[in-house]
């Protein structure tokens, strides 16, 4: 018996590493090949050279189409946490008729599979004659952002005092001040969490984009472009490089950023004289 | 009765006719009270009467249903709470955790708009006047209860309202701390001037604090007065019962006059009492009311003008004092005395025989 959980105790580090491996070995390849001199991702390595980097720099369609992405992915982080911040706000704080409806229409889109609101999308954009565009996609994304966005909001509102709103107003505050020097620096954790989670989702969005973007492609549409053509799969390995790079800049970024507004707001824990 | 304060003092709040609903449910139900300037004035009563309803709509948030309320001379309908010259110090102290102590104090100086120097004047001084001026710098997080106390009490009091609110400062801190924080606030208010508004369900902190208690029960005042004068003159059983104990026996009405009843009481016989305010003649019978520290025990010789005889048939003891149980013959409920222990009144034995002497002044008449 001891000795069985002996044993498991010593494999289970082992057992650990080998999946984490599984999960992340994929990826790790990413950055490996994308500097490898061959054309073709095989091992044994043929040498480094960074000309798959310096070719993504002349790259127009590729500028374009990251340009496209971040444009879509802030626009989408943007609305979709204002949108998040009023929901969370009528949720926490009112007790009206039709709340927990509300709740499930926000949350709907969790359920729904994506290629179902795409085509939706495509549906209602034809019937009003409207062109596929950007704003489209912004569109769409909003709704499957919102889900996320509204949940990290609740929660951060649901911890909020409402006599914090009143202490301000009291203080002789009005309705807007209170609202810029209060509530939302106490709520700024949740606020930068919702925009962050909102923004990866819209990023890496596919098919949503696909169906509506038209002429204008995000990056995800212009990856998989890319990918028909064998002699341009290193460019887009060394894109997937750049873009991991960049993830995980931003996720540390907003990481800190969090961690040192919530430790400023928290009133627990810490020092207690 | 209202006149105990000095003729020279003029009404800083004027409440009339106030009344808030919720719904169907009435919260307040037509109150009228004045308050005067530099008063320490308190509101108490039991959970659910309507002290916060009632300080919330002070302080301008929520709406009166019916009903007037005027500060300093002014009318304050429809006057929102960040245009009215009243602070709050809320339960939760409501301290901004994003802000460290002086920021937190100097939130509402900012709109003010005064020069740096004025406002961090203001600021150090609201913070010396509670003992904090050291710890200017910390955060909400890194406060004790004692302290954010301070500092909601500073930020309150830094903007030189005309009307201090206080709902139930000190509930949250523990007795030894509570006990310091009330002589500390009883001081500061000396010390401001500050009209102060009290709400507390602590009976103790309301004698103990202020000028006047209002004394509340389901949304209405029962009683307004001085602390000595509620206490020793309650106006009813509910006032009385809820100031600390009292022992109650029933009379009977003998003979009445513009101020005073004469009533007939099994063991006390004939005493005169005045009427209580707000006496209406409904049959012979009325409540007299004793309190247990009023009854003093007799030991061995001695002899009062006035006393009564019982058997001691429980003892309870606390501390500096000794609560005696004492059966009378002819009273329906036996009577409570509350007895120092210089004298041993901690060894007296369940069972034994014991007398009482009581002032017959000390016997009050109230409603039902
Ligand atoms: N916003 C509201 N909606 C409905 N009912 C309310 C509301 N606020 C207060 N009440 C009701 O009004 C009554 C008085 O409430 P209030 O908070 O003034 O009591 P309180 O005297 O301050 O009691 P406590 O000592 O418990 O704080 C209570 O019965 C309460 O349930
Ligand atoms: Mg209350």
């Amino acid at each position: 018996m001891t000795l069985l959980r002996k044993a498991g105790a010593s494999w289970l580090p082992i057992y650990a590493g080998l999946y984490l491996l599984f999960l992340y070995l994929p990826v790790l390849l990413l950055p490996v090949f994308s500097v490898n001199a061959s054309a073709i991702p095989v091992f044994p390595l043929k040498g480094l050279t960074f000309d798959w980097y310096r070719s993504l720099a002349g790259n127009d369609a590729l500028i374009n189409a990251l340009w496209n992405s971040l444009l879509v992915g802030v626009a989408s982080a943007l609305l979709a946490t204002v949108l998040g911040i009023c929901a969370a706000r009528a949720i926490t704080r009112y007790r009206f008729r039709g709340r927990r409806p509300m709740t499930a229409v926000i949350m709907a889109p969790l359920f729904l599979p994506e290629i179902i609101i795409a085509i939706s999308l495509l549906m209602v954009a034809m019937q009003l004659g409207l062109g596929l565009s950007l704003i489209l996609v912004i569109f769409g994304h909003v709704l499957i952002c919102l889900p996320y966005s509204a949940t990290v909001l609740i929660s951060g509102f649901e911890g909020f005092d409402p006599s914090f709103e009143e202490a301000s107003a009291d203080l002789g505050e009005t309705a807007f001040g209170t609202l810029t020097r209060v509530t939302l620096p106490i709520l700024m954790p949740a606020i930068i969490s919702s925009l962050l989670v909102s923004f990866t989702i819209s990023l890496d969005e596919f098919i949503i984009a696909f169906f509506l973007s038209g002429s204008e492609p995000t990056l995800p549409i212009y990856i998989w472009g890319q990918l028909r053509f064998p002699a341009k799969l290193p460019g887009v390995l060394a894109l997937g490089t750049l873009m991991l790079l960049a993830s995980l800049l931003l996720l540390t970024f907003a990481e800190m950023l969090r961690r040192r507004a919530a430790k400023r707001t928290q009133l627990d824990g810490g020092f207690h004289a | 009765m209202l006149d105990t304060v000095s003729a020279a003092s003029k009404p800083m709040i004027e409440i009339s006719g106030l009344r808030k609903s919720f719904g169907n449910f009435e919260a307040l139900k037509s109150i009228s009270l004045n308050v005067q300037e530099g008063e320490f004035f308190s509101l108490l009563g039991p959970s659910g009467c309507g002290k916060t309803t009632l300080l919330r709509l002070l302080a301008g948030f929520g709406e009166q249903t019916a009903g007037t309320i005027a500060i300093d001379g002014q009318d304050m309908t429809g006057r929102p709470a960040n245009r009215r010259p009243t602070n709050m110090v809320f339960q939760s102290y409501a301290i901004f955790p994003h802000m460290n102590v002086e920021e937190n104090v100097g939130y509402g100086l900012k709109r003010l708009k005064l020069d740096r120097q004025e406002e961090q004047r203001r600021v150090r001084e609201a913070l010396d006047r509670v003992e904090l001026g050291a710890l200017g710098k910390r955060r909400a997080n890194e406060l004790s209860g004692g302290q954010r106390q301070r500092v909601a009490l500073a930020r309150a009091l830094v903007m030189r309202p005309k009307v201090l609110l206080l709902d139930e400062p000190l509930s949250a801190l523990d007795k030894k701390l509570r006990e310091q924080m009330q002589v500390e606030l009883r001081h500061l208010q000396k010390a401001v001037g500050i009209t102060f508004i009290l709400v507390t369900h602590d009976q103790y902190e309301a004698l103990a604090l202020s000028d006047r208690v209002a004394i509340m029960f389901d949304g209405q005042v029962a009683q307004v007065g001085t602390p000595k004068d509620i206490y020793q003159n309650p106006v009813s059983r509910k006032v009385a019962d809820f100031l600390g104990g009292m022992n109650f026996v029933d009379a009977e009405i003998a003979e009445e006059n513009g101020v005073s009843l004469t009533l007939d009481a099994a063991g006390f016989g004939r005493v005169r009492a005045p009427k209580p305010q707000g006496y209406q003649s409904m049959g012979r019978q009325i409540t007299l009311g004793i309190r247990p520290e009023r009854l003093r025990v007799l030991w061995d010789d001695d002899q009062a003008e006035h006393q009564i005889g019982g058997q001691v048939i429980d003892r309870h003891y606390f501390g500096e004092v000794t609560q005696l149980i004492v059966e009378i013959p002819g009273f329906k409920a036996p009577l409570a005395v509350t007895e120092t222990n210089d004298f041993g009144a901690d060894d007296i034995p369940v069972g034994s025989a014991i007398r009482l002497a009581y002032d017959p002044d000390a016997l009050v008449a109230m409603n039902d």
